[in-house]
């Protein structure tokens, strides 16, 4: 709970999520139940009503994500939580929230995959959906929380960057970090930043499609807004066969992520001026990396962490700087190489990107694994 | 309405629809739409208030106008949210969230225009095609039987549910008249000719025979009772077949908010 004075909790990664949900100023959620993330809804159907806000569960995710929407142009912050056969249904919608332009955040508790795979199970192997999960062609937000602190802090952001940019945000949490406990530091109210979507003055009459991002006006409020997710131009209305409108409205929504990419992209590195090995991580994977510099200084090997709090955009100069430093690179990653392909993408060719991947059961990739996989890279390029 | 043309074929029931619906809302005493939204899915009759009423409209994904008018009522009670759609949006891909609407009694009027074909994609099978009728997917004859939609709706807890044809233009637009006084979850089925997608290929050499059809084919509610359901298959079947007075989704809802808000108070 958040109040005027800052607070410590023992809380679940859920938990953190939910209460910085209510933080957030989110006052609508609609969900489906699904493991690993029932525990986000669970706790916001009791503490949401509390703050005069509304929990509903849908009839399936489709649903919910509907819901969601439809609760966003009605001028509520909204928000809705799943995992992945949860977060396939949504895909639908949530083109059209891009399409649309509707502010809403959307959390993936990760787990093991494809299809139910194993439901109580940690996995990332949804990377690339969260990026291009939905057909047509846009630019996502996705983060990447790491710990329970960062479920309450990046939940913040989501809705932030949500309301700044006007596109659904996904949080890419993981069975590990939604489920565990640990310490958590919520700052008072005041403290925390919100942001709010601009809102129309009552000459504006351009709420899509701008070379900035357009001001958006709420349902009742006399605007007689047309929403659709046909190609529109600047006032909504539909055009099925333009080209030049087409082109315009989908590289508007491009460019509203993309040139700001440098405002949105958050990572944090350790030891990357001085190091033979990169590491570049996210999520649960990414914290056995504290360990692994520490075992490798033993072994005389010196690491460098890049760990991705925006997973997309991706950091790309942040990767490309490690890369001019070290040796190697290696991407562990619990899924069947995802984030590797994007890493090498950005490297280019300037040094060798090693994938380390585990998959199944939850298994984390250890310090150990990890720092085994270090030294075998560096003996190959050595 | 936007002074903007609209995209029906000549003679398309939407076109009845518009003028019953705008007819229904004057005479209930609206000078405008300001206190209406509208969520409509994909098809034609999706296209009737998008963006052609002058008032907020989402003109959402195929099947997904419910859900999406969901959420808008649950923030915004006071707006009177309407949803338009065909028999495909509604009775097909988004069959489910028609279901659970009515089911909880969501305080929405859906009005459901049922060309019993998918006009849009070129004239596709539908669930409310009537048997042995011939479309693009079913160049035999359709082999599935239709849907009751009103009757499967008041099962699952509709305020109000009623059918009509576009040949009963004043029942038609009294009972949308009803429909937007009721309060909680009300349906209109306006069965709606499509001499384009349907008529052509349904042997019908124009839309004035669809409409005689229409006409000899209606059975008031109470007439049907009596008949077998073999005598009904080639019937449509008319009138009223729900008005009850039952609590709504946002009363209960809210109230749920309220003692909430007064429990965290108290702690």
């Amino acid at each position: 709970m958040t109040g005027k004075t800052s607070a410590t909790h023992f809380w679940q990664g859920n938990e953190a999520c939910a209460e910085a949900t209510i933080a957030a100023g989110c006052r609508f959620f609609a969900g489906y139940p699904i493991t690993p993330a029932s525990e986000i809804f669970e706790h916001l159907a009791r503490r949401l009503p509390q703050a005069g806000g509304i929990t509903i569960q849908m009839e399936d995710e489709i649903a919910s994500i509907g819901a969601v929407i439809g609760a966003s142009w009605a001028g509520a912050k909204a928000m809705t939580a799943t995992s992945g056969p949860g977060f396939s249904l949504m895909q639908e919608l949530i083109g059209y929230a891009f399409m649309t332009e509707t502010p809403c955040v959307v959390v993936d508790v990760q787990r093991a995959g494809p299809s139910t795979g194993q439901a109580t199970k940690a996995g990332q192997g949804d990377v690339m959906q969260a990026r291009w999960g939905t057909h047509g062609d846009y630019t996502s937000i996705a983060l990447s929380p790491n710990s329970v602190q960062e479920m309450f802090d990046l939940t913040i952001r989501a809705f932030n960057l949500a309301e700044t940019y006007r596109t659904p945000v996904v949080l890419l949490a993981d069975e590990v970090v939604a489920h565990m406990r640990e310490q958590a530091v919520i700052p008072p109210s005041n403290q925390i930043k919100i942001t709010n979507r601009k809102k129309p003055k009552p000459t504006d009459k351009a709420f899509f499609n701008g070379e900035d991002i357009a001001p958006m006006p709420s349902v009742g409020e006399g605007y007689n807004v047309p929403v659709t997710g046909s190609t529109h131009n600047e006032h909504g209305y539909r055009f099925t066969a333009d080209r030049t409108v087409h082109e315009k409205l989908v590289k508007n929504l491009i460019r509203k992520i993309r040139d700001n990419a440098g405002k949105i992209v958050d990572y944090e590195s350790l030891n990357v001026d001085d190091c033979d090995v990169g590491v570049v991580s996210f999520g649960c994977t990414s914290r056995a990396i504290h360990e692994t510099i520490e075992l490798a200084k033993k072994k005389g090997l010196t690491v460098g962490s890049v760990r991705l709090k925006t997973i997309w955009p991706f950091p790309e100069e942040a990767v490309r700087n490690m890369a001019k430093n070290v040796k190697v690179i290696v991407v562990p990653e619990l899924n069947m190489r995802e984030m590797f392909y994007e890493v090498e993408r950005v490297v280019h060719g300037a040094v060798p990107v090693v994938p380390l991947n585990k998959i199944g059961g939850g298994e984390m990739i250890t310090p150990e694994e990890l720092l085994a996989e270090i030294a075998r890279s560096v003996k190959k390029v050595d | 309405m936007r002074d903007i043309k609209l995209p029906f074929c000549p003679g398309c029931g939407c076109l009845t629809v518009i003028s019953r619906f705008l007819r229904a809302v004057h005479e209930l005493g609206h000078k405008d739409l300001s206190k209406f939204v509208f969520c409509s899915g994909i098809g034609c009759a999706a296209w009737i208030p998008s963006p052609h009423f002058k008032a907020d409209s989402i003109h959402t994904a195929h099947g997904r106008s419910i859900p999406v008018a969901t959420g808008i009522k649950l923030m915004r009670p006071d707006l009177n949210v309407v949803v338009f759609g065909g028999d495909g949006d509604l009775a097909g891909i988004g069959l489910s969230h028609l279901v659970h609407a009515a089911r909880r009694n969501l305080d929405i009027a859906v009005f459901m225009v049922n060309n019993m074909i998918y006009g849009m994609t070129g004239g596709q099978v539908a669930p409310t095609t009537p048997l042995g009728t011939k479309t693009t997917t079913t160049p035999y004859g359709s082999f599935e039987h239709p849907l009751d939609v009103p009757s499967l709706l008041v099962t699952a807890g509709a305020s109000y549910a009623a059918r009509w044809t576009t040949a009963h233009g004043e029942q038609l637009k009294e009972a949308m008249k009803k429909a937007l006084a009721t309060r909680g979850f009300a349906f209109v089925e306006a069965v709606s000719p499509c001499p384009t997608a349907f008529g052509r290929r349904a042997g019908f050499k124009d839309v004035a025979e669809i409409v005689r059809w229409f006409r000899e084919s209606s059975v008031p509610l109470e007439e049907a009772e009596k008949m077998t359901a073999e005598d009904l298959t080639k019937k449509i079947v008319v009138g009223e077949f729900v008005y009850r007075k039952i609590s709504t989704f946002t009363e209960a809802l809210y109230r749920t908010i309220r003692e909430a808000e007064k429990s965290a108070e108290t702690k």
